[in-house]
């Protein structure tokens, strides 16, 4: 079980308030992703679950239980650091027994999680080592592995991938998922990564300045999102604003279109405008296509066959159907 | 990325440097060879260096008039004694400055500094007294609290600097992992702090060996440490260069030794972390 | 950044150190001060009641005050000198490309770990004696006169016992200081044309400016009390008292404690403005 609260909580570092008063809940077995640039907040807030910081005010519930003043030991809950924080002078077989030594777990029993745990993760050639001879993946599993030998009723991840390179990243990213389906157990992860964030997800929790700018799954925030801020954030290449006259005309105080919505033609459309920069990736290519009379390119998505030379005049057409629209205080127009 | 440097250039270098270190060294490299010479040959003119019949007499000489051995058991008693304490008290003093700071924290650290800065000589009569009235003058047990208290500010301070190079994320992972505050110090803390915490202890080991206003002034008989063994040597047995020699040798041997091993730590200890 | 609870553990397990090193503060503090107001002399009629800041006056207007605090800086300049001077010349030597390193920094450190009674005694005796000693033999070698140095010389004897003992200290700090500097800076120097002096003057005297000001401080410190080098060579005579000295001899040999409080509290003002500096690098390194 691994259900948790936040009713009211409210974190402030002497006269700073980082959180002002949040509720939030998060069910059994989802994968909640926290998202944000960073300061946001977000480690904070993780941090109060894991009650590594005390609550200012409010109260944190776990599976019903007031947990608010529980020391961290208490609570259940294991968690990933972003550097690992492996114990240096342990082997990695002591380091996955520690919290079950911790917890007076017999020891056959230890060896039979360490056995299991060391199977699932890869770690069985490795066990006896130090984590200093580890590689930087290995040492994210016997991170995980720690974590997962106590059984925890849910796990919390600190940026974990973030000191991985890209190829590595990604791998992980998938054994992470790939681990929450086989276990099924709660799974709270923080990253400023918003590809992380719709990849893993079952449900996002945006955060700006402690303030929570919207609850969702992946799609719904692709699809809808409450305001120009959750806008810009999610979704790659980011998603174009305009305000001015194009808003105007559609009733709105800006506008925003996705790269992937806007159309393109070399005989006509809406907008005129040059090619700048091109960006293949092999499968897309972003253009960046600067319009007549306009500051800011615009970035649209085309296929990775398209050619277009810089400097081509091309037209520019967006999805009216697909144009998300928000009032002068950026909330979205529904 | 070090350069190649010309041979003849780095010969240079190397015979200055050698000659310089070797000048730096005489005192003690002739001492430590008069203590193996007669009387004699100890003050002949012009010196002998190594010529000269080489002879333990000296040493069993000091020993059996001076019993060297009971000195020299009061120096290890006090200096090891003293450091032993300091580092018990100051473990937990410097795990909460280090990973669980607040604002008084830096006011704290400066504070204890300063009463490392505080002139012995300033206070001589208050623990002179308080030590005669206590019945403790003359006493091993006194001389390792007052030279624990000594170096107390200077244990903190090495072992604060130690402990703040290990990532508070590591004592986190402890605590997410079950372990209560003393399992952490015990089992995650000290394990990892193992080097910082040997350094502090030899080099404070050697600073507690080597005081000489204390010790000089607290003790007698019953509980003078090799500083003051040395000092009884100032006149007239001074004169007698081959003895004074061996003595001498038997009481900076044993320190050099580990103080050659800790020269690294020294400049942080002695710095207390400003240059490292 | 922490819990209520970790905070109350961590002012639990901070009680002792800061209790222990606050009444070793504060009780002898008080009683010296107490003392420094006080005629009290345990010898001669024991204690005799307030004098107020007859002691203070007394300490001063003496006889021995103005020379022992003029020997003070003579002592301690004089060594902080040659520490500073050739400590920065021997750092440099041994930042050289060098064969044996290792044994030339562990000959040059050694006599940092020399007992203070013992350096003393052996340079008293086998050197610097009249008739015996090396520096004897040495004079009458080129046809001199052997010097009789503890009482012809005695501020530059106990300068060189001194600077021996510490010349070591200040070498290793600021080699220590020298090797942190980042290898790259100089090499851009040398791109941009510097030549060996003003790389010196410009990059590494710069880079080492604050490793000389704390050996500076440190050894202020630690020098302002020297004690067992004067206690065994010179006994405080020839004019080679300091102010600790003649405070010990004030409150010891005579036992005029009354006397000897009142420059102990000088000798810790003294103390406390040169800490107060040290303590100004030390701290700005903290928020660092």
């Amino acid at each position: 079980m691994g259900r948790i609260t936040l009713d009211k909580v409210r974190k402030a570092f002497g006269e700073v308030e980082v959180i002002p008063p949040l509720d939030l809940t998060i069910e059994d077995g989802e994968f909640v992703v926290f998202v944000g640039p960073s300061g946001c907040g977000k480690s904070t807030l993780l941090r109060l679950i894991a009650g590594l910081e005390d609550v200012t005010a409010g109260q944190i519930r776990i599976d019903g239980e007031d947990a608010t003043m529980v020391p961290p030991a208490k609570r259940g809950l294991a968690m990933v650091f972003q550097s690992y924080a492996l114990y240096p002078h342990m082997s990695v077989r002591k380091n996955i027994a520690f919290p079950m030594k911790m917890a007076g777990i017999p020891q056959d029993e230890q060896n039979r999680r360490i056995e299991a745990a060391a199977k699932a993760l890869n770690l069985t050639d490795y066990l006896d080592r130090r984590p200093g001879q580890l590689s930087g993946g290995q040492r994210q599993r016997v991170a995980i592995g720690r974590a997962i030998v106590r059984e925890p009723a849910a796990f919390l991840f600190d940026e974990p991938l973030s000191n991985l390179d890209a190829a590595l990243r990604h791998g992980m990213r998938l054994e992470i998922s790939e681990l929450h389906k086989r276990l099924d157990t709660t799974m709270i992860y923080v990253t400023h990564d918003q590809v992380e964030a719709m990849t893993m997800a079952d449900k996002i929790v945006v955060l700006q300045g402690g303030v929570i700018e919207q609850v969702g799954s992946p799609m719904e925030l692709y699809r809808a999102p409450r305001n120009i801020f959750v806008a810009g954030f999610i979704g790659s290449p980011k998603m174009n604003l305009l305000t001015g006259e194009e808003a105007a005309k559609r009733g709105a105080h800006t506008v925003g279109i996705r790269p992937e919505h806007v159309s393109i033609s070399t005989t006509d459309g809406a907008w005129k405008g040059t090619v700048g920069v091109a960006e293949h990736l092999g499968s897309d290519t972003f253009l960046h296509v600067h319009r007549e009379g306009a500051t800011d390119p615009m970035t649209v998505r085309v296929d990775g066959e398209f050619s277009a030379r810089h400097g081509d005049t091309v037209w520019l057409t967006a999805q009216e159907d697909q144009i998300h629209k928000f009032d002068a205080d950026g909330l979205r127009i529904a | 990325m070090a350069r190649a440097v010309s041979n003849p250039r780095k010969a240079l270098n190397t015979a200055i440097a050698w000659g310089i270190g070797l000048l730096i060294f005489f005192p003690i490299l002739w001492t430590i060879l008069t203590s193996f010479k007669t009387e004699a040959e100890a003050i002949a003119n012009p010196p002998v260096f190594l010529a000269f019949d080489w002879t333990l007499e000296n040493y069993s000489v000091v020993q059996e008039r001076s019993n060297y051995m009971r000195f020299l058991w009061n120096s290890v008693f006090i200096a090891g004694g003293s450091t032993l304490l300091g580092v018990i008290i100051a473990v937990p003093a410097a795990w909460s400055m280090a990973f669980v700071p607040s604002k008084r924290t830096k006011d704290i650290l400066l504070w204890m500094l300063s009463t490392k800065m505080l002139p012995a000589v300033g206070v001589l009569y208050p623990i002179y007294l308080l030590c005669i009235q206590l019945g403790v003058l003359d006493n091993r047990y006194a001389l390792v609290v007052i030279l624990m208290l000594i170096n107390l500010p200077i244990i903190v301070w090495m072992l604060y600097t130690y402990f703040k190079e290990i990532p508070g994320e590591i004592l986190e992972a402890a605590r997410m992992d079950g372990a209560g505050l003393k399992e952490e110090i015990l089992y995650v803390l000290t394990p990892m702090a193992v080097p910082g915490i040997a350094s502090t202890l030899l080099l404070n080991f050697i600073l507690a060996w080597n005081e000489a206003f204390w010790t000089l002034n607290l003790t007698a008989v019953d509980a003078a440490p090799l500083t003051a063994f040395i000092a009884s040597y100032s006149s007239p047995e001074g004169l007698f260069f081959a003895k004074l020699s061996a003595a001498s040798t038997m009481a900076i041997a044993p320190i050099l030794i580990l103080g050659w091993f800790s020269q690294k730590q020294l400049v942080r200890g002695l710095t207390f972390g400003a240059v490292k | 950044m922490a819990t209520q609870h970790s905070r109350s553990a961590a002012r639990f397990m901070m009680a002792p150190a800061v209790f222990l090193l606050l009444v070793w503060m504060l009780v002898p503090l008080s009683m010296t001060l107490w003392f420094s107001f006080r005629r009290f002399l345990p010898l001669r009629g024991g204690d005799q009641g307030f004098v107020w800041f007859e002691n203070y006056s007394r300490f001063i207007s003496s006889s021995a005050f103005w020379p022992s605090v003029q020997t003070t800086l003579i002592i301690v300049g004089g060594i902080l000198l040659i520490s500073v001077v050739f400590g920065i010349l021997l750092a440099l030597l041994l930042d050289q490309p060098m064969w044996g390193q290792g044994v030339v920094r562990i000959l040059v450190i050694a006599p940092f770990f020399v007992m203070p009674t013992v350096s003393a005694l052996v340079w008293k005796n086998m050197f610097m004696d009249p008739t015996n000693g090396l520096f004897a033999h040495l004079w009458r070698a080129f046809g001199a006169d052997p010097v009789v140095w503890l009482s012809d010389a005695p501020l530059f004897s106990i300068i060189l016992i001194v600077s021996w003992q510490w010349l070591p200290f200040a070498t290793l700090i600021l080699l220590t200081a020298i090797q942190s500097l980042d290898s790259e800076q100089l090499e851009a120097a040398e791109m941009d044309g510097a030549g060996h002096l003003s790389r010196f003057g410009y990059i590494i005297l710069p880079h080492m400016s604050r490793a000389i000001t704390i050996v500076i401080l440190i050894q202020t410190i630690f020098l302002l009390s020297i004690f067992a080098e004067i206690f065994v060579t010179t006994g405080g005579a020839f004019g080679s008292r300091t102010l600790t000295y003649l405070i010990y001899q004030r409150v010891l040999e005579s036992q005029n404690v009354g006397l000897g409080s009142a420059g102990g509290v000088y000798a810790i003002i003294l103390a406390n403005i040169v800490a107060l500096f040290l303590m100004r690098i030390v701290g700005k390194n903290l928020d660092a």
